[in-house]
Parts: structure tokens; C-alpha cells; sequence
């Protein structure tokens, strides 16, 4: 029985943590889907690098305009309270220290919070990096939504990454599709994991130390 | 009587010489001055460098620039997006040069131009591939890397509305990098949807004060 958990089900499980009153940003892809899940009695308000506070849901194809879009260049909406603003403010609110939270996803992350999720070891496409170095250094803590190996089964959590990196010693908690760790001075700590996973296949299927003082349920509804 | 509405497309890039560094407003095509790239093609300046978030989509403004051999260095944050063609082909050719820069240190080196800055410390890029081989220094026992303002000998800006003076304001998300590279270049050249009377844009709703801009040309937008 396959118990991991799907895309919707860790940006669920990512949504259920974020605190009420929260300035978030969420990053390109994956991450979008967090904005989804957010409980009903909390207001957080979203941050888009390219200039928005109060980013509200995807319209509908007649109200779409093309000089209200997201950090992905898709139509997004502005909530009541919501603000625009340039360039230079939007990267004062992440590097100042401004942001609560940033979701970013991860080609690896190191056991000491390092991420590299810009650029791999291929060079025959030009290089991009957007926001991601700001985001990762600037917001107050980030978390990484990822699944745990990559497509081919290697691990994407390990000692040292070997992929470039986006920044050093930035991310302060890891959602997988297996597990939730929190990354701390002492190591990567397993706070939660699937239930039809052992912690040996867990760390079998990770490159660093996990350690384990207490570790819960990873529970998520039928999404 | 100062008066930096001009008439014609010709007049307003006017003077724009070979080896220019330009500043090109815009976040994917939110906030593009898609008319002004198009038109300097026809003006002749060759040899130039863009600084841009993106580099270009399709085959129009940047983009066509970029085919038409004016560009030998783009300096950006993100050059790949859906669409960027003709930049990858250039750069797979290796007939363009690219400097990728994050986009927070992207703005703020042209914030720092822009405000008589000789360059600042940031942690953002410190510790990775993009922060190699510049001057670092522990603030608050954190690493930072120096970086140097980056000026630009025109910009071209798209704006919302516009009046003779060269106050703007702008459209939502189309904001960007707008306000910052109108204050970091030397000769400022902006297309707007329309132009007032003085004191018709309320000056407290004034985004760009006139004195960052040397030239307002009201274009109609691109079908």
C-alpha cells in the first residue's frame, strides 16, 4: 500500500502550518498550491516578488489582464486591502526581513538547510535564478515542498548538495511526501512521517542523519 | 517652459548611441516598452546591452531586438521563459552574453545608481556560484557580498499616465521595475497609455516624480 502523500496533500499539509496573519510568498510551481489549502478562518496575505501584497485566487478568462499577473507571469487577482508596488519595495519587504514565510521547491536541500534549486550540473540551458536567492535569504523562515527522492529514486535530502546553490544554512523546514523535518543546529529531525514507512526505509531513502526523539503521524484528507 | 512630451517616435529616441547600456522596464511583458524596443530597431543603435528581468518571448520587442543583431549582452535575472526563442538561440550560438544577476540585487544596484550609492552589502548570493569572486564581508555574523551599482545611459520605461513635467504613474503589477530604472539611467525615455495637465495626476498619487524623466511619448498599446 502506497501511503505517500500527493502533491495536494503536502501543500495541505504545508497550509495547516502557516499562522493566521502570516505575509507569505510562495514560489514558482509547486508551492502555488499551498494558496489553496489555507484554512477558511485564517487571513494571510500574499506577496508576489514582481510587485503585489494581498495576491488573491486565478480569475476567470474574461476578467484576465495582462499587467496583473504573478511571479509565474499567470493572471492572478487582487484582494480588497491589496497593494502594488515596484520592484525595488517588493525586494525591500523579502530582503528586509519583512516576510514571514516563503514555500520554495527544492532540487536538494543539505543537513544544514543549504538549498540548491536554481540550477543543476546541465549546462546547455542559459541560467536563471529570478528571486530565489533573495527569497531564500530574506524571508523569516522557508520551507521546502518537495518529494523526497527525485523521479529516479536518488535522494534530494543529503550531507552536502552538489547542485549550485541558492543559498547556505536558509531552510528551516522540509515537507515531503513522506515526512516533515525540521532542520536545526543539531541535525535534521523527523517531526512527522507516513505511517506505512518505517524510519529505517525513511533514512534509506535520505542522505544525511535523520534523527528521531519523537515522531508523529503525517496524516492528510483524500485530496 | 519645460515641456518633455515629445511628438513623434524618432524624437523620442533620439541620440540613443552604439554601445548603450539599456535599461528595459517590464516583468515577462507586464510593463514592457514593447513600441520603444521595436522602434530603436529602426533608430540603428547596435552594440548594446540590456538590462532586463527577462529576455524577451516570442519575436517581438526585446526579442526582436535581439534578432536583429543589436544586442551583444543581456544582464538578467531570469533570461528562459516560455517563449524566449530567440535569446537561447543567440545564446546557444554564442552570439549573446549573459550576466544573470538575482532579481532583489538586480533592482537594488539600480536603485543604488539611481540614488548616488557607490554600492552595498547584501547576503543575498553570498556562499553560491553567483556570489564567487566578489568582495565579501561578515555583518552581524552574517556573510555578505559588495555589490556595485549598475547605471544605465538610457531607459526605456512604460508607464500608465503621464504629464509634461515627466511625473508617471503606472498600471498594477506593470509597476515593476519601472520606478527604479527611470531613476537610474541618464536619459529616461517613457511611453505612456495617456498624458494630463499638470496637476491632473494627483501628486500624491504621483509614482515617478518628473525629475527621473527626460522624455514622455504617448503611444497607443499594441494590439
Amino acid at each position: 500500500m502506497n501511503t505517500a502523500l500527493n502533491r495536494k496533500q503536502i501543500a495541505w499539509r504545508i497550509a495547516q502550518e502557516i499562522e493566521e496573519g502570516s505575509y507569505v510568498n510562495l514560489g514558482i510551481g509547486m508551492p502555488e498550491m499551498v494558496a489553496n489549502y489555507i484554512p477558511k478562518d485564517r487571513e494571510i496575505v500574499f506577496h508576489s516578488e514582481n510587485g503585489l501584497l494581498g495576491m488573491g485566487p486565478t480569475p476567470d478568462k474574461e476578467q484576465e489582464d495582462g499587467d496583473l499577473i504573478n511571479a509565474g507571469k499567470k493572471p492572478v487577482t487582487l484582494l480588497e486591502g491589496g497593494s502594488y508596488f515596484s520592484h525595488t519595495d517588493s525586494f525591500a519587504m523579502i530582503r528586509g526581513g519583512h516576510l514571514d514565510l516563503c514555500v520554495l521547491g527544492a532540487f536538494q536541500i543539505s543537513e544544514s538547510g543549504d538549498l540548491a534549486n536554481w540550477a543543476t550540473l546541465n549546462n546547455s540551458k542559459p541560467p536563471g535564478v529570478g528571486g530565489a536567492m533573495d527569497l531564500a535569504v530574506g524571508a523569516k523562515q522557508v520551507f521546502v515542498m518537495t518529494e523526497h527522492c527525485t523521479k529516479d529514486g536518488q535522494p534530494k535530502i543529503m550531507e552536502h548538495c552538489s547542485y549550485p546553490l541558492t543559498g547556505t544554512g536558509v531552510v528551516n523546514k522540509i515537507f515531503t511526501d513522506l515526512a516533515v523535518i525540521d532542520v536545526t543546529e543539531e541535525g535534521l529531525v523527523v517531526r512527522e512521517k507516513v505511517v506505512n514507512i518505517t524510519l529505517g526505509e525513511l533514512q534509506n531513502k535520505t542522505a544525511a542523519v535523520l534523527f528521531e526523539p519523537k515522531v508523529c503521524e503525517l496524516r492528510a484528507p483524500i485530496l | 517652459m519645460i515641456d518633455k512630451r515629445v511628438d513623434t517616435i524618432d524624437a523620442a529616441l533620439s541620440g540613443i548611441e552604439d554601445g548603450s547600456t539599456i535599461l528595459v522596464s517590464g516583468f515577462g511583458n507586464a510593463g514592457s516598452p514593447i513600441r520603444l524596443l521595436e522602434a530603436l530597431i529602426d533608430q540603428g543603435a547596435a552594440n548594446l546591452t540590456i538590462v532586463s528581468n527577462n529576455a524577451g518571448e516570442g519575436e517581438f520587442g526585446l526579442a526582436a531586438l535581439m534578432k536583429a543583431g543589436r544586442v551583444t549582452k543581456v544582464i538578467c535575472s531570469y533570461p528562459r521563459s516560455a517563449g524566449s526563442i530567440i535569446f537561447e538561440e543567440l545564446y546557444d550560438q554564442g552570439k549573446i552574453e549573459l550576466e544573470v544577476v538575482p532579481q532583489g540585487t538586480l533592482s537594488e544596484r539600480m536603485r543604488a545608481a539611481g540614488a548616488g550609492i557607490g554600492g552595498f552589502f547584501t547576503p543575498t548570493s553570498a556562499g553560491t556560484l553567483l556570489g564567487a569572486n566578489k568582495e565579501t564581508r561578515e555583518i552581524e555574523g552574517k556573510l555578505h557580498v559588495l555589490e556595485t551599482p549598475l547605471k544605465g545611459d538610457v531607459a526605456l520605461v512604460k508607464a500608465d499616465v503621464g504629464d509634461r513635467w515627466g511625473n508617471l504613474t503606472y498600471n498594477k503589477s506593470a509597476r515593476n521595475f519601472g520606478p527604479t530604472m527611470a531613476m537610474a539611467a541618464k536619459l529616461t525615455i517613457a511611453e505612456v497609455k495617456t498624458i494630463k495637465e499638470l496637476g491632473e495626476i494627483s501628486p500624491e498619487h504621483v509614482v515617478t516624480p518628473g525629475i527621473f524623466v527626460d522624455r514622455v511619448i504617448k503611444l497607443r498599446e499594441e494590439q
